[in-house]
């Protein structure tokens, strides 16, 4: 039986093996893009000792099944995987692999890039960092909403508390 | 009214998980009163989900506005702007 697309997990993944068994057995594929996202070990402010990622089991498969289906009907993609690392990871580890398969390139790109820019916006994870200065849970940036209305989807994730609470 | 409430991240650390909730609601059961009802329930409530800070809401394990009218049953999730990536 073949894997699961959308797979939230401890455990790191192989790149390589993910791709080949998008294009497993099939002629038809023309292009595969990927996007892997890793543990920077500093932000503009501190340095990263590790960070930890938390989930809404269920809602976060779901949600990102859906994200999937949008991309398809979109791009007309072949096929898609989306792993997820939750727990606590360390700089330099693998967070996060989309990878899609297409006829051509573009739509294999813009499929990609499309999934990750909704991935950011809506799928329910959260990072904490552990920096010197204490653990403290990332903001959401205001950028990445942007990125997804570019594709002419609404986002509105990102907001900075009204009351001059903590930042 | 039977509902399930999960807290997530910043808001988990402070009020705990959730769970299960019997409430009475006093007006239309939306997203926006149970969040002004649970504000009610102690200074830790008032303080994670007072009406300025950015919380976010999903109901039966999707993203929802807080305008949307809570059914029987229903799961609501509470938790900050999503940051995965």
């Amino acid at each position: 039986m073949a894997a699961a697309r959308v797979r939230i997990q401890q455990a790191d993944f192989d790149v390589g093996a993910e791709l080949a068994a998008l294009q497993a057995g099939r002629t038809d594929v023309g292009a595969v893009a990927s996007f892997v996202g890793c543990v920077r070990g500093h932000t503009r402010a501190d340095d990263v000792s590790a960070m930890t990622l938390e989930h809404y089991p269920g809602m976060t498969e779901r949600a990102i099944e859906a994200m999937i289906v949008e991309a398809e009907a979109r791009f007309g993609l072949q096929g898609a995987v989306v792993i997820h690392r939750v727990g606590r990871l360390l700089p330099g580890e693998r967070i996060v692999l989309v990878a899609v398969t297409a006829p051509h390139r573009r739509a294999a790109f813009q499929g990609c890039e499309f999934l990750m820019d909704y991935l950011k916006t809506h799928a329910p994870f959260w990072k904490k960092e552990a920096t010197p200065q204490g653990e403290r849970w990332v903001d959401a940036r205001v950028a990445d909403d942007e990125a997804l209305r570019r594709w002419g989807l609404a986002s509105a994730n990102a907001g900075v508390d009204a009351d001059s609470g903590e930042h | 009214m039977k509902l399930t409430l999960k807290y997530f991240a910043s808001l988990r650390e402070a009020l705990g998980a959730g769970g299960p909730l019997e409430w009475t609601p006093e007006a239309e059961p939306t997203a926006a009163a149970l969040r002004a009802w649970l504000r009610a329930q102690s200074p830790a409530h008032a303080q994670a989900l007072a009406p300025g800070r950015a919380v976010r809401v999903a109901v039966d394990q999707a993203l929802a506005d807080e305008s949307v009218k809570l059914r029987e049953g229903a799961e609501v999730a509470f938790f900050p702007p999503v940051t995965g990536g």
